[in-house]
């Protein structure tokens, strides 16, 4: 039996998630075997493959937005999930304080210096591995761990260091004068402030001007001191992922939202036309004049830029003459790097990993006993 | 039917203790990827089975159901993580005769990663037309 073909407006009308003014509807996906008596629904490689669009509208190196249609929402959550929790990352992990007489408590101040994005070169952020952690500081304590513990070497482990003194400005202050930045010299501590110490192979992985391992943005305040307080400190970084401690995540953000659809059902005319507009954000909707002296009309223009705040249902005149919905397999992604890797090479990681989970578990299936 | 349902009484390990397993309790990162990952759950055969993956959640639990659920061959697939705090996913499939639950998992795999391959191709495709465009 030859597959039941579907005409494009049930086509259409299938991929549709309803957007009423309390309730959505159709939000499950239906293109499965089975579904629709008679059709076609397995996976072909060659019809994805055909059908499978990527449109870019922004591709800043720190931030990427990207239409992906059509994919199931299964696939465009795994992409999204892995970029924000499985792409590993350099954060500083391990902090160690010589001195630290400033108000801000070592353990705070520890937690902070984590959270800085770093960057370097790509090439030597990818050189690097990950550094294999004792398994617990108990185990470690009793020798236990010390067998899985790795070293720290220059491929898994980046020094970095922090020394900073605050003093009084020389010479005599005016009267009455409360600017620390004229009274103090060091009284902020910044992210610039962090200095690479590099090791081994690191000389040429992270070349000097461009390729050193840095803070992404220098001008981060770390901590306030006074005259007589110092940090010093020493701070070990390592490879990790998101799901271990967000520092770790290479995304700001990393989201998806579905293409919003504004069907017009029934003319919406004059004065009504305009305030129909004034619904949307500028540019959803547009006004077309009609013939030589008619009145305006509302045309969708562009529903991309739609946030479906659906404040065009609160207005009774509107109700049965606009139907809002959004594509169920139309996926417009933003990623928003930290600054360790840009955003598009973001995206092409997170598929890799995806693949590279499969292989590993192709692999693991062989070996399972049936 | 009844001598099947006997066999999927399973005796049930007590739990270890305490210290003794700190290494897989600890999450993902002391789990090696690289090492037996699945496990078959007791009480399947060749047309209806649960997998166990260790170290997997929704990431892969529902990519994979969505890729199998798109095989005419399966009747049913389904994933869970019967508790949040074990790193572990199942996924059940039963599958009409004349195919294997293995055969349909292992397609599975081949239709993400050339899903995967797909994806990477038009996405560099896109994204070097899009900067050539914007370059002049």
């Amino acid at each position: 039996m030859a597959p039941v073909s579907v005409s494009p407006e049930e086509a259409r009308r299938r991929k549709i998630v309803g957007v009423n003014a309390e309730t959505v509807t159709h939000v499950s996906s239906t293109d499965f075997p089975g579904h629709y008596p008679g059709e076609d629904h397995a996976w072909s490689l060659e019809k994805f493959a055909k059908d499978f669009t990527v449109q870019f509208h922004q591709n800043s190196p720190y931030e990427s937005t990207f239409s992906l249609f059509p994919l199931d929402a299964s696939i465009a959550n795994a992409f999204r999930r892995i970029l924000i929790a499985e792409i590993p990352t350099l954060a500083i992990e391990y902090v160690f304080i010589h001195n630290n007489t400033s108000i801000i408590q070592d353990e705070v101040l520890a937690a902070r210096l984590g959270l800085v994005p770093l960057t370097g070169r790509l090439e030597g952020l990818n050189w690097m591995q990950f550094y294999k952690r004792p398994v617990s500081d108990e185990h470690d304590a009793s020798g236990g761990g010390e067998t899985e513990r790795d070293t720290a070497a220059d491929n898994n482990t980046v020094v970095l260091k922090l020394q900073k003194e605050c003093s009084w400005a020389p010479g005599q202050p005016k009267e009455g004068e409360t600017d620390p930045n004229v009274l103090y010299i060091n009284s902020n501590v910044y992210a610039k402030d962090i200095e690479f110490i590099p090791t081994g192979r690191q000389f040429k992985e992270f070349p000097s001007p461009d390729g050193l391992i840095r803070p992404v943005n220098p001008d981060i305040l770390l901590a306030k001191m006074r005259p007589g307080q110092t940090i010093d400190l020493e701070m070990h970084c390592v490879k990790g992922i998101g799901a271990d401690h967000a520092k770790f995540s290479p995304v700001a953000t990393a989201s998806y939202r579905l293409l919003p659809t504004i069907d017009i059902l029934k003319p919406i005319v004059g004065q009504e036309a305009r305030k129909f507009a004034r619904c949307f954000p500028k540019g959803v909707i547009g006004l077309e004049q009609e013939g030589e002296e008619g009145e305006v009309r509302a045309v969708v223009r562009d529903t991309m830029r739609d946030t479906v705040s659906r404040e065009c249902l609160r207005h009774e005149e509107f109700k049965d003459k606009v139907k809002l919905g959004r594509v169920r397999d139309h996926f417009i992604f933003g990623v928003e790097s930290t600054g360790q890797f840009e955003s598009d090479l973001l995206f092409l990681e997170s598929v890799k990993i995806l693949k590279m989970k499969c292989v590993r578990l192709k692999r693991s299936l062989a070996n399972v006993t049936r | 039917m009844p001598s099947v349902l006997a066999n999927e009484d399973q005796a049930m390990d007590d739990a270890p203790q305490s210290g003794e397993n700190l290494a897989e309790s600890g999450g993902d990162s002391f789990i090696d990827l690289n090492d037996q990952r699945i496990r078959v759950l007791p009480g399947a055969n060749d047309t209806a089975a649960s997998f166990e993956f260790e170290a997997e959640d929704h990431t892969l639990g529902n990519a994979l159901r969505y890729m199998i659920m798109k095989n005419p061959q399966v009747e049913l697939c389904g994933y869970s993580i019967p508790h949040p705090s074990e790193a572990k996913m199942n996924i059940r499939i039963q599958t009409y005769e004349g195919t294997t639950v293995y055969d349909v998992l292992e397609k599975g795999f081949d239709d993400l990663m050339g899903l995967c391959d797909v994806v990477t191709e038009k996405f560099t495709g896109a994204r070097d037309d899009f900067n050539a465009r914007q370059k002049p």
